[in-house]
């Protein structure tokens, strides 16, 4: 297991040097500087603020020094906030993101899960329908659609719930939260209906009836082990989606997050923080990848002694 | 009264294509200590008709219409879901067909063993943990299981074959049942293991003068084992009386169908084998494989030698059986002849000319002269083919036809093996497995091939149908002047059919003989074994055969 | 080889199944509907549509549906359905084309991993795997950001996101079949390689590429509503849903069906896609049909 993290680890390595470096020459290779959308600053201010930014250097130079910074963990300075690196403007968007990405993922599991579950219990039944297609609405809601009508039903119409903020109000986390988690409680109930279908057919399903076990004990010790692996593995894209998906909500839900700063740092060109961004986003998302691939093999004990069999 | 006492069962599956009638008015019965055997082939409703005892048929579509099913004077077709937890695993077991889907790879053994123990419906009669586990570990002790205390704490995958039937069988006894369904318990077992399961299921009901109830499409296994028989056929009771009656007094011509249908004896041609220049010259070949099953295998580059430096040659028009146990490599032989793997070294001559290590293209004058019948019957045909698109293949493709005839050689063909030209138009899965299995055949014998390699074809059909497709065989074989290697799992059917037999055990070829003559004197142990287990379809020979 | 050419001419039993199967899904058939009179509405909109894209009406400004504007009009008096007929062009033109280009490269890909096996395929399905971890949500946000907002760009760009998945099915649907014993029967019969891929491969892998490419189509549209709704995807004055849910957005609490026409308008063409896929899976899946 740990031999396997490990080889998993050290395939990362090359996999975010790749990002990096695609990332780097990308936004370098835009046409126009990202000083020249100010026409008023004078060529020898843009001049200084190059040499400053060590944008005057070839561009091999610039892409080494920058390895050699993010190796330290430094992301460089911001374009735009003078004076403040992207360290410090990820350090102050992170707190928001992790926590609205934290309830989302939660929102998601208690009611994907549930709902798939009592879907696989009774199939073809209204037990079965009725979660299916609220799973099916949710896939067909897109977060920026849900978001809005969610503010304009319970925010303004109903007045309920405040409509924007984060920690400032009472109650102003759970529309966001839901927000993000719907689409996803959506495709993990598909999933692990899908998946308790499957595991419920198998024969030692039946081996299990067979010896008189209750059938809260077969759904639960039985069959949800072997029914829940998709989903586990779906939790690592499911991760990267909801990162994406932050774009989204905390532009509606004005939140002062990483989604909202990156979208505003691509309006701005503020390319060191895009590329900060990004180069941070890759390792979050391929190590959450690694941990839920960790998961579903944990999960299956001929593959875990498999994995873990030669160290 | 018996224990169990079944009376007028109908079950009937309510499906969108119409109603199914699974289960006719049957009826049987069974006492302590006695062995009831439902014997029929696919479709005939004896497996439904014992999982509607324990309530396990999925329902829809199932459904039970009549019938009473009294256990110890309670009917268990009316009893309460609370009621019916209590007879499953404690008053009446299982013991299922596959023991690897069977249980649970993702618990431990033990963990389900002691299941039934620790989560008694009988709160009164649940044991603590510790209690169960000894007992456990004490069954595991009695079935077989080697260092069962180690091997308390193993998944399912960490074990062989029988010895996960043996599992299956401590699990099933764990509550000490009245009643022991047996649904084809050793179906998926090698012959050799077969023999130890039945052993060890005998000793187990006498030990504890259960009931046993033993499904089986395996006329030899019931033979040896079975008080009375019950033979079913598309949902009815075609015959039902003790076995001996069954056996010997036969009165159902279903029945008797049943018992001619079984492979017996020697082959009735003579043995066309001509001298002189053999048709295949295998030598010193070997076809190892990769070993992917695990990484660490992966990682060392480990082998798994399928076929290991194995010498043998074909006789034009000789009929080679070749045996073995799963993983003998006997297909691999087959696969490796027919040049579809590659082969490490060694060499395979065809009628004197070297043919492996010929490129593809080279290789197609050849592969007209030898053809392959495959052992699934449902994988072996292009599913969105016709019947027609599947023999004409061959024959435009080699030039054997051309648009003006190839209707006409078609429906030759179809005639040469029994298919109506009717459903020349047909796609495989508007036929039955034995239907396929003559397409499949018809394809093969298209190119008017000299040698065919036949893997396990009829392994997989009902017995009354591997008869009429062993016939059919033969009689193509005759007629069409063919050499043939048979490749089986079934020594029966080997001796059946062909002139001379290979014995193939781990890769390597250890015996070789005349069929009758290997039958009268094995000279390997192993041969020897592998004789001795397999089962007759005769209670008095086969309870002889048992007793030694 | 021409006799056997013209033996494929004949249907195939399978697909009849299936197309009955699917004929009895109501949800499907009326997602099939759906999916094709938006196609026809959106090739005729230039001629149907009630009035011209750019047309203002700024005296009347915003307008609740009334007869003569059955959706309303926008805060320019612009009229809505009008709009989302135009918009409806554009996002249902890069569900399409994005997913052509999908189905184009995940289907070479999957196909030669496949065949070839061995070394070749362990590389490329690496490099999938490899993908697969990439945070491309943010790739196509850089890419907009970079060569600035390009129809072109955000076709191919979406497009070699969607691939991958298709990739992993066709290459497993491959290798299954390439173990098949039918396919092995037709190598023994010495048929050449591209004749096996050919009349027994292809056919046999078509099913599962149908009902995939049928459900990239709307996760594809979702994409592209997305990053349009960011204001990063399609930009004025070319229009498509997300960026009309987005100018809804903006004015939701005083004109709320500028961002409900436009939305219920995409959910509902998501729906028709999805149940159209679902009943496909059901009736192309081989473990449902009757054997």
């Amino acid at each position: 297991m740990l031999r396997f993290a490990f080889n998993r680890l050290l395939q990362a390595i090359p996999v975010l040097l790749i990002v990096i470096s695609a990332t780097f020459f990308l936004v370098h290779s835009a046409p126009g500087g990202p000083f020249s959308a100010d026409k008023a600053v004078p060529p020898e201010v843009i001049r200084a603020l190059e040499a400053q930014y060590n944008l005057d250097q070839p561009l091999w130079q610039q892409y080494i020094s920058y390895l050699g910074d993010v190796l330290q963990g430094d992301l460089g300075p911001s374009f735009k906030y003078s004076g403040r690196t992207v360290n410090e403007l990820i350090a102050a968007g992170l707190p928001a993101t992790a926590e609205l990405a934290m309830y989302a993922m939660l929102v998601a599991l208690i009611i994907g899960i549930s709902a798939g579950v009592l879907a696989a219990m009774r199939p073809n039944t209204m037990q079965d329908y009725l979660p299916m297609s609220a799973a099916m609405l949710g896939i067909c809601m897109p977060s920026f659609l849900l978001g809005p009508i969610l503010v304009l039903v319970f925010g303004i119409h109903l007045e309920w719930l405040p409509v924007s903020g984060w920690g400032d109000i009472p109650g102003d986390k759970i529309l966001p939260a839901i927000t993000l988690g719907t689409g996803y409680a959506a495709y993990i109930a598909r999933l692990s209906r899908g998946g308790m279908l499957e595991v419920l057919s198998q024969d030692y399903i039946r081996t299990a009836r067979a010896k008189g076990l209750s059938e809260p004990l077969i759904i639960f010790k039985h069959a949800l082990r072997g029914g829940l692996i998709p989903v586990v593995a779906f939790l690592g894209p499911a991760f990267a989606g909801l990162l994406g998906g932050s774009f989204v909500v905390e532009t509606i839900f004005q939140i002062p997050g990483l989604g909202r700063f990156y979208v505003q740092a691509a309006f701005n060109r503020d390319y060191t923080m895009i590329l900060g961004m990004t180069v941070f986003f890759a390792t979050l998302i391929i190590l959450f990848n690694l941990l839920s691939d960790m998961l579903a093999l944990w999960l299956n004990p001929k593959l875990r002694q498999q994995a873990g069999g030669d160290s | 009264m018996a224990l169990l006492d079944v009376n007028g069962l109908k079950i009937y599956f309510h499906t969108r294509d119409g109603v199914v009638k699974a289960v006719d008015d049957v009826s049987f019965s069974v006492d302590s200590g006695e062995t009831l055997a439902i014997v029929g082939e696919s479709g005939s409703g004896k497996s439904v008709t014992c999982y509607s005892l324990l309530d396990l048929l999925p329902k829809p579509p199932a459904k039970i219409e009549a019938g009473t099913a009294m256990f110890d004077g309670e009917d268990l077709l009316t009893c309460s879901p609370e009621r019916m937890k209590q007879f499953r695993g404690n008053d009446i077991a299982v013991i299922f067909q596959d023991p690897m889907t069977s249980l649970n790879p993702f618990i431990t053994i033990g963990e389900q063993l002691i299941e039934p123990l620790i989560y008694h419906p009988d709160k009164a009669r649940r044991l603590t943990r510790d209690a169960a586990t000894k007992r456990a570990i004490e069954l595991l002790d009695e079935v077989g299981i080697v260092n069962a205390n180690a091997r308390f704490n193993c998944y399912a995958h960490e074990f062989s074959g029988g010895m996960r039937q043996r599992v299956m069988i401590a699990m099933a006894l764990i509550n000490e049942p009245r009643l022991l369904i047996c649904d084809e318990p050793t179906t998926a077992l090698d012959v050799t293991i077969q023999a130890q399961i039945l052993e060890l299921i005998k000793q187990l009901q006498q030990s504890r003068d259960m009931a046993v109830i033993f499904i089986s499409h395996d006329l030899g296994v019931v033979a040896g084992i079975a008080d009375n028989v019950i033979v079913m056929c598309e949902g009815t009771v075609r015959e039902a009386a003790d076995t001996e009656s069954v056996f010997y007094r036969t009165k159902d011509s279903y029945t008797k169908r049943l018992l001619a249908a079984i492979p017996e004896g020697a082959k009735t041609m003579a043995n066309r084998a001509e001298v002189g220049q053999p048709l295949i010259e295998v030598s010193h070949l070997k076809t190892y494989f990769k070993d992917y099953s695990s990484p660490a295998a992966r990682a060392e580059k480990r082998q798994v030698k399928a076929v290991d430096d194995v010498s043998l040659s074909i006789q034009r028009g000789e009929i080679l059986g070749l045996v073995g146990e799963s993983g003998s490599g006997k297909s691999t032989i087959g696969r490796s002849i027919m040049q579809l793997v590659p082969i490490t070294s060694g060499s395979v001559s065809f009628n004197g000319t070297p043919i492996s290590g010929l490129s593809s293209s080279q290789l197609v004058p050849w592969r007209q002269r030898m053809q392959m019948i495959f052992q699934d019957p449902y994988a072996s045909l292009n599913p969105r083919m016709t019947v027609y698109q599947t023999l004409a293949e061959p024959l435009l493709y080699h030039g054997l036809a051309n648009s003006s005839n190839i209707n006409q050689q078609v429906q030759q063909l179809m005639d040469d093996v029994g298919l109506a030209r009717a459903s020349m138009r047909k796609y495989p899965h508007e036929f039955s497995g034995g239907q396929r299995q003559r397409i499949a055949i018809g394809r093969a014998i298209a190119t008017k091939p000299e040698l065919i390699i036949a893997d396990e074809p009829v392994s997989a059909l009902d017995v009354t149908i591997q008869a009429q497709v062993l016939d059919l065989i033969l009689d193509l074989v005759e007629r069409h002047n063919l050499t043939m290697m048979f490749i089986s799992h079934d020594l029966s059917v080997v001796r059946y059919i062909s002139d001379r037999v290979l014995v193939m055990h781990h890769g390597v070829l250890i015996e070789q003989g005349d069929t009758e003559q290997l039958w009268a004197n094995p000279e390997q142990e192993y041969t020897k074994n592998l004789l001795k287990a397999i089962p007759l379809a005769d209670p008095r020979s086969e309870r002889a055969r048992l007793s030694s | 080889m021409d006799d056997l050419q013209v033996m494929e001419e004949q249907g195939s039993s399978l697909w009849r199944d299936a197309w009955i199967k699917l004929s009895k899904n109501y949800l499907a058939l009326f997602g099939l509907g759906v999916i094709v009179l938006l196609c026809i509405v959106s090739l005729l909109t230039p001629w149907i549509a009630p009035y011209g894209y750019e047309e203002q009406d700024l005296m009347l400004g915003a307008t609740a549906p009334s007869l003569q504007h059955w959706l309303g009009t926008d805060i320019f008096g612009r009229d809505m359905l009008t709009r989302i007929m135009y918009g409806g062009r554009v996002s249902l033109m890069v569900g399409f084309i994005a997913t052509a280009v999908a189905l184009v490269i995940g289907v070479l890909w999957g196909a030669i991993a496949g065949f070839v096996g061995g070394r070749v395929d362990a590389v490329m399905m690496r490099i999938v795997d490899i993908m697969y971890a990439l945070p491309f949500m943010i790739f196509i946000v850089l890419l907009m950001v970079v060569f600035g907002r390009n129809i072109l760009l955000l076709f191919l760009a979406i497009g070699a996101v969607e691939w991958l998945t298709m990739a992993r099915i066709v290459r497993s649907q491959v290798m299954s079949l390439r173990k098949q014993e039918f396919v092995e029967a037709a190598y023994s019969l010495g048929l050449s390689q591209w004749t096996i891929i050919r009349r027994h491969i292809i056919p046999n892998t078509l099913g599962p590429v149908i009902v995939y490419t049928t459900l990239t189509i709307p996760s594809v549209m979702l994409l592209e509503a997305f990053l349009s709704f960011l204001g990063l995807g399609i930009q004025p004055p070319e229009s498509s849903w997300g960026l009309l849910i987005n100018y809804g957005v903006e004015t939701m609490e005083e004109y709320p069906w500028l961002l409900i026409f436009p939305g219920v308008t995409l959910s509902l063409t998501l729906f028709a896609l999805n149940f159209l896929g679902d009943g496909l899976r059901d009736a192309l899946d081989p473990r449902t049909s009757k054997d």
